[in-house]
């Protein structure tokens, strides 16, 4: 019958189409890599100040910019994260200055121990993340409303609880407190004299390494990769796409939850309006260092060398003498920028379809 | 020997629709059973009781002999039948290794350092996408680089690995041109010859044909009926998906008004 053509045959088929997967480029190999552009960004953004700013290029400038950069980039990591799980958190800035105040409050007005204090705003932090996951997930909306939802839910128990429980809008006097030392040394000091860089910096580079090693190498970096990418195929080849999710925000408000201890600690207190307007930082680093907005693509790398470019910009500026409401014209340019590299890197990725 | 698969009489209800009534056919190992009708003839239906989607109303599902029904596509998985969702299969912008184990990650090493196989992942993924026919050079390349058809391919290698004893197909060419079509009717051939049952669900009596061994057609929910390679022409299976007589009288109708 007219099958014949079909029917099998001894030898397994000759690749017919073979040749068409064989041609990958080295270019486009190389812009598969998300980090790509924030490294040169970085490397350019650095070249311009240290030739404008006298400063910037010496150890000490870069204690400065590398502190800016060591906080940010802690939650751009984390951010970019739950981007690549193809979500956003909207209250993870303001959520670093809720965990700062509750373990003012805590220590402070309660009377606990540092640490005790430190306990239990991360379980406060990791209760949050998991109330933003789980409507997410329930309602279905998308997370930029629901997380708006709990922006301005943070922010008004930071302000009206702080003013009820202290009668001012800040908590201070952290210093004083039962196992300060001890925290501030591992949190919040200082290394490298007469330099003086942030001990955060440390952190940061842990965070990004821990992160990197996550996504790249580990089962649950491959699932957050495939529910930002495709839910539906994910789920139909068996990850928790839900559990990821809700995991992907908890993370985050945790990684909020550490920043904003680390801030509290540095400082000695605490400010009511600490965080808020920062997560546009957090996601303009996260998109500069190659996530996509639409989820399933980026780096924590990446996300890092983003945080890098905001904290020379910010420092850059106030070094070179110019006016630093100036910065907030580079973050807008770095993030056009930044979105339309992206939008044509993610065209020459997926390539021509069949 | 019974059959792979077996429906009898199964019949699924949505309230007061009546989504498919009485349906009937077998597949067996190492065939390829087409299911053809047109849009709404009820083939989304019959595929998601069969993948576990949905639980039947009526009638009986037997695989290998036994009594079953499936309340979560992970019964059906479990019980060895695959699905391939037309586009829902690959995540575009994953690597290829990485879109055919997620999911199913090989690991190695012990607590903290565990991590995923990435050589083994690779070289596996290699070995069985070229039983397919397809020569993988780059395990990195992400899947939306790939053709539709050969996106396709990967999710049934994929299938195939993870010890799917039948594959259900949902109009795996619908999207495609001609050649990959062809490409992808190869690999359903493929799948057959490694002793696989098919079901290849299309719209596409044309591409039916030339892959498959046994035919049921559905047309609003019922069974037209089901044939044996031997039992129906090219030509009368074509007719009967094109509407038959609805098709010549419309085929009247235009010559009327051209005319």
């Amino acid at each position: 019958m007219s099958s014949a053509a079909l029917q099998p045959t001894s030898e397994p088929p000759t690749t017919p189409v073979d040749e068409r997967l064989g041609r990958v480029g080295f270019l486009t190999k190389l812009l598969q890599r998300p980090e790509l552009g924030a490294m040169i960004g970085a490397g350019v953004v650095l070249l311009f100040f240290v030739v404008t700013a006298d400063k910037f290029g010496t150890l000490s400038g870069m204690a400065r910019w590398t502190d800016v950069a060591s906080t940010l980039g802690i939650m751009a990591v984390a951010v970019a994260l739950l981007m690549i799980g193809g979500e956003f958190d909207l209250s993870a800035g303001v959520m670093t200055g809720s965990a700062g105040l509750l373990m003012g409050i805590l220590s402070t007005e309660v009377g606990m121990n540092l640490w005790l204090a430190i306990l239990l705003t991360f379980v406060f932090a990791a209760g949050v993340g998991f109330i933003n996951g789980y409507m997410v997930i329930r309602t279905g909306l998308p997370s930029f409303i629901v997380t708006l939802a709990t922006f301005f839910i943070l922010r008004g128990v930071n302000l009206g609880g702080t003013k009820a429980i202290t009668d001012t809008v800040r908590v201070g006097g952290l210093r004083d407190v039962a196992g300060y030392d001890s925290a501030q040394r591992i949190l919040a000091s200082d290394f490298w004299a007469p330099h003086n860089f942030r001990i955060s910096v440390i952190w940061w580079i842990a965070v990004t390494a821990l992160a990197t090693w996550v996504l790249s190498r580990t089962r649950v970096g491959n699932w957050i990769f495939g529910v930002g990418g495709d839910k539906i195929a994910a789920r139909n080849v068996g990850v928790p796409v839900n559990r990821v999710k809700i995991g992907l925000f908890m993370m985050t408000s945790m990684a909020a939850g550490l920043v904003g201890i680390m801030i509290a600690l540095r400082l000695g207190s605490v400010q009511a309006g600490q965080g808020i307007g920062e997560e546009f930082n957090y996601i303009i680093a996260a998109v500069a260092g190659g996530c996509l907005l639409t989820g399933g693509f980026g780096s924590a790398v990446g996300a890092a060398m983003g945080a890098l470019i905001i904290g020379m910009t910010f420092i850059g500026i106030q070094f070179s003498g110019w006016n630093t409401d100036w910065r907030y014209l580079f973050l807008g340019v770095i993030l056009l920028a930044a979105v339309l590299v992206n939008t044509y890197v993610r065209r020459r990725a997926e390539g021509a379809r069949g | 020997m019974s059959a792979l698969l077996e429906v009898r009489d199964v019949s699924k209800y949505f309230g007061n629709v009546i989504a498919l009534k009485d349906i009937s056919t077998v597949v067996n190992a190492g065939q390829v059973t087409c299911v053809l009708g047109d849009n709404g003839a009820g083939k989304s239906t019959l595929i998601k009781i069969l993948s576990g989607v949905h639980t039947h109303s009526e009638g009986e599902l037997l695989v290998e002999g036994e009594e079953t029904s499936f309340s979560s596509p992970r019964e059906a998985k479990a019980a060895g039948i695959a699905t391939v969702f037309q586009d829902l299969a690959t995540v575009p912008l994953m690597a290829i290794w990485r879109n055919f184990f997620l999911g199913s990650e090989p690991m190695v090493g012990k607590g903290p350092l565990r991590r995923i196989d990435i050589k083994r992942a690779k070289k596996v993924m290699g070995e069985e996408m070229a039983k397919m026919g397809i020569d993988v050079r780059d395990p990195d390349q992400m899947v939306g680089t790939l053709s539709g058809g050969e996106r396709q391919a990967v999710a049934i290698a994929r299938a195939v690995y993870f010890g799917a004893k039948m594959l259900i197909l949902d109009e795996p060419t619908s999207a495609l041109g001609v050649k990959q079509s062809g490409v992808v009717l190869r690999y359903i051939v493929q799948a057959r010859n490694r002793g696989l049952g098919v079901i290849f669900i299309t719209h596409n009596p044309h591409h039916a044909w030339p892959v498959g061994d046994r035919f049921v057609v559905l047309n609003r929910g019922k069974m037209l009926g089901a044939w044996d390679k031997g039992g129906i022409s090219r030509d009368e299976l074509v007719r009967m998906m094109a509407g038959g007589a609805e098709l010549e009288q419309l085929t009247h109708e235009l010559e009327r008004v051209t005319a």
